[in-house]
C-alpha cells in the first residue's frame, strides 16, 4: 500500500472546523450504550484544551432512528432540527457540533437541502414558529465531534500520559478504524478525508502512536443500520455483517478498533459476544476478543482519565488486555463499583469470550 | 450451539457473496478437458429459451454453465441432472457449443466428485 | 502562392492529414506539444485487431510524410484567433504563426484513474492502467520485476472512466473492450498458466475481426468473462487485491483475489482543447471534445470557416477510424483552400 496515495486523496477532502465556541449536541444511545464517551468530550474540550463549549440540556433526539426507518417524515425532522438550532442561536452560538453521525449526517443532509430548495428553509422557518414560537439561522460551521478531537489531536498527544504504543516491545499497536456509514458516505467533502480512504479516526491512531489497519471489508457497513437493528427478525443480517469485518481484519492481528458512530461500537462490541454464544467463535488472542472504543474514549484513556470513570466496565470484550499492554493505570477491584464505591455487581461470564481475570 | 441461536431469536445470516477465491473450480477444469465449449458460452440463453424444462421448471443450462464456472455447486448435481437430452438447445446455440455432451459431462464430473 | 495550413498535433492523425494536405500542394506546419512524432502510439506496445507493433504503424506514417512539412516540436498551443481571414497560432513559449486554415488534430487524453478512488490506483501496489501495462510490454521484462513472482490471477476492468456519470463521462470510449481482450491475450501468451478474468457491462466488439479475437481469447485462451462492474477493490495482508463485483448473470455479489488489477482507461478531451473551444465560442458538448458542425456529412468541420478537427478531437476512435478521419479532413480543408483562392 502506498501510504502516498492516500495522502493525495485526504488533500482533496478537507473542510473547515471552527476551532472555538461550540454548541454540542449529544447522542440518544451513546450515553447508554458508552456511558462516559460524551462526558470524556466535554472533559477534553473544557479541561485539556480550553474551548468555550456550550451543552445544552433542553435539546432532543434529531429524528435521526425514526427519519431513517420511515415514521417521522422529512418535514417533521426539519422542523426538530431546526429548534436545536434555535437553542443554538438563543445561546449565542453559531458552530454546532453533534455526538451522533447519523445526526450529522442529517443536519449536513437538511442544511445542503435548504440550501438547494430555499423555499423548504422558509417553510421550516414558519413550521417551527408557529410550533414554538422560535426562530433560528443555519450554522455558520457544522462538525461531528470526532472532527473536533481529529482537529486538536496533535494537542491531546502533547497532553497524554500514554500513547497506542506496547509498553513492552515500544511497538505501535495495530489499530483498525471504523467509520460510521453516515459521517462521508452520502456527502463525501463533509468528512476528513472523505468516503473511500476517511483520515479523521487515521489522523488521530497516526497522531497518538498507533499504526493504522487497512483490510479488505474496511469499507463494510458494522450492520447496525437501523432497520436490521430494530426488528430481530433482521438481526442476523446485522450480526452477519459484523462478522465479515472481523473475519477480514483478524489475519492484521490488530488490538483495537476505534470508532466514531454510535451504533459501530455498541455493535462491533457486542457482536463478539453473541456470535460467541451462537457459533463459538471467538476472535483476538486468547478468546479475548477485539476490544472495540469511541475515539473519545481512546483520547480519555491516553490523557490518563480512570478508565471506570470513561466507562469502560460497560464493554462487552473487555478492555483490561488493552490497558495492560499500553501501562494505562487502574483498579480491578473497581470495575463493578459504583462512583460511591458502592457494588453494582458482577455480570455473569461469557461461555466462549473470554471474561478478563475472572 | 443451536440452543443459543434460538435463544437469541435469530441466526447468523448465511453470506451469499461468491467467494470465488474459496470455491471449487476443479469441476469447472474437468468439464472444460472433457468439453471446451464450457469456455465459449456467452450467457445468451438461447438454450434457456428453447428449453422444454425451462417452461415449467427452474431448470436453465445458461445458470448451470455459470454456476459450473464459478464453483456454485450447492444442489447443482440434482439440477444438472433435469435435463432430458432432447438436443433442442444445440440446434439453437450461436456458438456451437455441443450442450449435450457438455451437460452429459457436468453431470460425470459432478458425481465422480460426489458433489 | 500555396496555402498555409497549421495541424495542431502530431498524433496519427495529425501526421496522416499532414502527409496528403502536403502532397497536395499545400504549405504544412505540423505542430506538437511533446519533443517527438507519434503520440500515444509511441506507449502502445500491439495494436488491435491484427497485434501488429504500435512502432510499425507509426514507420508506416513517417515513411509518406515529406521532408517539405515544417515540424515544430515542443510547441504547446494556448491560442488559436482568426484576424482577418487568418488564423493567429501561438504556442506557450511565444512562437507563432500565422495559417490560412487550422486543423485541430489535438487527441484525447486518457482517463486519469486516480479519480476511481474506490478502485485504488496510486495507493494499491498492484493496480495499473491499460497504459501502465502496455509499458510493460515494451520493457519486455514481463510482469516479474513488479510482483516478484509469477502471476497467478489478473483481472481487466473495462470501462474505467467511460460510461459513468460520476467520472463525469457517459460516452464510451470505444478501444477499451478490444484493448483488454488483446491485452488479456498478450498475458496469456507470456503466463499460460495464469488465470484471467475480465470484468464488463457490456463487451462491444463492433469492429471488423473483434468478435474473432474475442472468440480466439475464450476458447484458445480460458480468458473468462464476468459481466460485473467494479464497486471497489481492496488490498489483502498478501498485496493481493481484492475485488468485489456483481456477477450479474447469475444474479450474486462474487468477490476474488487478483495478483494484478488492470484499469481499462478511457479517454477524455484535454481540458487545454476544450478551454480552446470555448474561448473561440465554437459549439459545446458535455463531454469537452470538439462539436462537428454535422456528425455524419461535415465530421470535421466547425461554425468557424477554415477550423478543422480530427481524430480523436471529437470523440473516442479506434486507429483505423482516426486515419480515415484525418483524410476525410484534408479532402475538406483542400476544397476550403480552393475556395478562398
Amino acid at each position: 500500500m502506498k501510504a502516498d496515495g492516500k495522502k493525495l486523496i485526504w488533500k482533496e477532502y478537507q473542510k473547515e472546523i471552527a476551532d472555538d465556541h461550540y454548541f454540542y449536541a449529544r447522542s440518544c444511545i451513546r450515553q447508554n450504550f458508552f456511558p462516559g464517551s460524551e462526558k470524556a468530550f466535554t472533559r477534553i474540550m473544557k479541561d485539556e484544551l480550553g474551548k468555550d463549549l456550550c451543552d445544552n440540556q433542553h435539546h432532543t433526539s434529531c429524528t435521526g432512528i425514526g427519519y431513517h426507518t420511515d415514521v417521522v417524515p422529512f418535514e417533521t425532522t426539519m422542523t426538530v432540527i431546526a429548534r436545536q438550532f434555535s437553542l443554538m442561536t438563543e445561546a449565542g452560538y453559531s458552530n454546532y457540533i453533534a455526538s451522533c453521525i447519523t445526526s450529522f449526517g442529517l443536519y449536513t443532509e437538511i442544511i445542503e437541502t435548504w440550501k438547494h430548495f430555499p423555499e423548504t428553509l422558509e417553510k421550516t422557518r414558519d413550521f417551527l414558529y408557529k410550533a414554538t414560537g422560535r426562530e433560528f439561522t443555519v450554522p455558520n460551521n457544522l462538525a461531528h465531534a470526532s472532527d473536533i478531537i481529529y482537529k486538536f489531536r496533535n494537542e491531546i498527544a502533547a497532553k497524554a500520559k500514554y500513547r497506542l504504543v506496547d509498553k513492552n516491545t515500544g511497538s505501535p499497536l495495530k489499530v483498525v478504524e471504523h467509520i460510521g456509514c453516515h459521517y462521508s458516505k452520502m456527502f463525501p467533502h463533509k468528512g476528513v478525508g472523505g468516503a473511500e480512504y476517511p483520515y479523521v479516526l487515521t489522523g488521530m491512531i497516526e497522531s497518538w502512536g498507533g499504526e493504522v489497519v487497512d483490510y479488505p471489508e474496511r469499507r463494510h457497513c458494522c450492520g447496525f443500520g437501523f432497520r436490521q437493528y430494530a426488528i430481530q427478525a433482521n438481526r442476523g443480517f446485522s450480526i452477519a455483517c459484523s462478522r465479515k469485518k472481523f473475519d477480514s481484519m483478524e489475519p492484521y492481528e490488530p488490538d483495537m478498533i476505534i470508532t466514531n458512530c454510535p451504533g459501530c461500537p455498541m455493535f462491533l462490541d457486542r457482536w463478539q459476544y453473541a456470535l460467541s454464544e451462537m457459533e463459538g467463535r471467538t476472535y483476538g488472542k486468547d478468546k479475548q476478543g477485539i476490544p472495540v472504543f469511541t475515539y473519545e474514549e481512546v483520547a480519555g484513556m491516553l490523557l490518563g482519565y480512570d478508565p471506570w470513570q470513561l466507562g469502560l466496565q460497560v464493554h462487552q470484550v473487555p478492555a483490561e488486555p488493552l490497558l495492560d499492554k499500553i501501562g494505562i493505570e487502574y483498579d480491578p477491584e473497581a470495575k463493578f463499583k459504583g462512583p460511591n464505591g458502592e457494588d453494582m455487581g458482577k455480570p455473569a461470564a461469557p461461555s466462549y469470550l473470554k471474561f478478563y481475570q475472572e | 450451539m443451536q440452543d443459543s441461536a434460538s435463544r437469541f431469536g435469530y441466526f447468523v445470516s448465511p453470506d451469499r457473496q461468491i467467494d470465488f477465491d474459496r470455491n471449487n473450480h476443479e469441476v469447472a477444469s474437468k468439464v472444460a478437458a472433457a468439453e471446451p465449449g464450457l469456455n465459449w458460452c456467452i450467457s445468451c440463453g438461447t438454450c434457456a429459451a428453447t428449453c422444454t424444462a425451462a417452461k415449467f421448471t427452474d431448470f436453465s443450462l445458461r445458470r448451470i454453465i455459470l454456476q459450473v464456472k464459478r464453483g456454485e455447486l450447492k444442489g447443482l448435481a440434482r439440477e444438472a441432472q433435469k435435463c432430458m437430452l432432447c438436443g433442442k438447445c444445440q440446434l439453437v446455440c450461436p456458438r456451437g457449443i455441443s450442450t449435450r455432451n457438455l451437460i452429459l459431462q457436468i453431470n460425470r464430473v459432478l458425481q465422480s466428485e460426489n458433489l | 502562392m500555396s496555402k498555409h495550413v497549421a495541424v495542431v498535433g502530431a498524433g496519427i492523425a495529425g501526421i496522416e492529414a499532414a502527409s496528403i494536405l502536403n502532397a497536395m500542394g499545400h504549405s504544412i506546419t505540423l505542430i506538437e506539444k511533446n519533443e517527438i512524432l507519434g503520440g500515444h502510439i509511441n506507449h502502445w506496445h500491439q495494436l488491435f485487431p491484427n497485434r501488429r507493433q504500435g512502432r510499425d504503424l507509426l514507420e508506416k506514417l513517417y515513411e509518406k510524410m515529406d521532408d517539405s512539412i515544417q515540424v515544430q516540436y515542443g510547441k504547446e498551443i494556448t491560442s488559436i484567433k482568426p484576424f482577418s481571414g487568418k488564423f493567429i497560432v501561438t504556442a506557450a513559449d511565444g512562437w507563432v504563426t500565422n495559417a490560412d486554415a487550422v486543423l485541430m488534430a489535438t487527441g484525447f487524453d486518457l482517463f486519469d484513474a486516480h479519480k476511481k478512488e474506490e478502485y485504488g490506483y496510486g495507493i494499491y501496489d498492484h493496480v495499473i492502467t491499460s497504459a501502465d501495462l502496455e509499458e510493460i510490454f515494451i520493457q519486455g521484462e514481463g510482469l516479474n520485476p513488479r510482483l516478484g513472482k509469477d502471476p497467478q490471477r489478473i483481472g481487466f476492468i473495462h470501462c474505467v472512466g467511460s460510461r459513468d456519470e460520476k467520472a463525469g463521462n457517459i460516452y464510451c470510449s470505444k478501444v477499451c473492450c478490444i484493448t483488454a481482450v488483446k491485452q488479456a491475450i498478450e498475458i496469456k501468451e507470456l503466463y499460460p498458466s495464469v488465470e484471467v478474468y475480465c470484468f464488463y457491462m457490456d463487451l462491444r466488439m463492433f469492429g471488423r475481426h473483434y468478435e474473432e479475437l474475442y472468440q480466439e481469447a475464450q476458447e484458445k485462451h480460458n480468458i473468462q468473462f464476468i459481466r460485473g462492474r467494479l464497486s471497489e477493490a481492496s488490498e489483502n495482508k498478501q498485496g493481493g487485491v481484492v475485488v468485489k463485483v456483481e456477477d450479474t448473470l447469475l444474479g450474486k455479489p462474487l468477490k476474488l483475489t487478483l495478483d494484478l488489477l488492470v484499469l481499462m482507461s478511457g479517454m477524455v478531451a484535454p481540458v487545454a482543447v476544450t478551454n480552446m473551444r470555448d474561448k473561440l465560442g465554437l459549439a459545446k458538448v458535455d463531454d469537452g471534445f470538439l462539436k462537428p458542425v454535422d456528425p455524419h456529412t461535415q465530421a470535421n468541420l466547425s461554425e468557424l470557416p477554415g477550423f478543422f478537427m480530427a481524430g480523436t478531437a471529437t470523440g473516442p476512435k479506434t486507429i483505423t477510424d482516426t486515419l480515415t478521419d484525418a483524410r476525410s479532413a484534408a479532402l475538406e480543408i483542400d476544397r476550403f483552400l480552393k475556395e478562398i483562392i
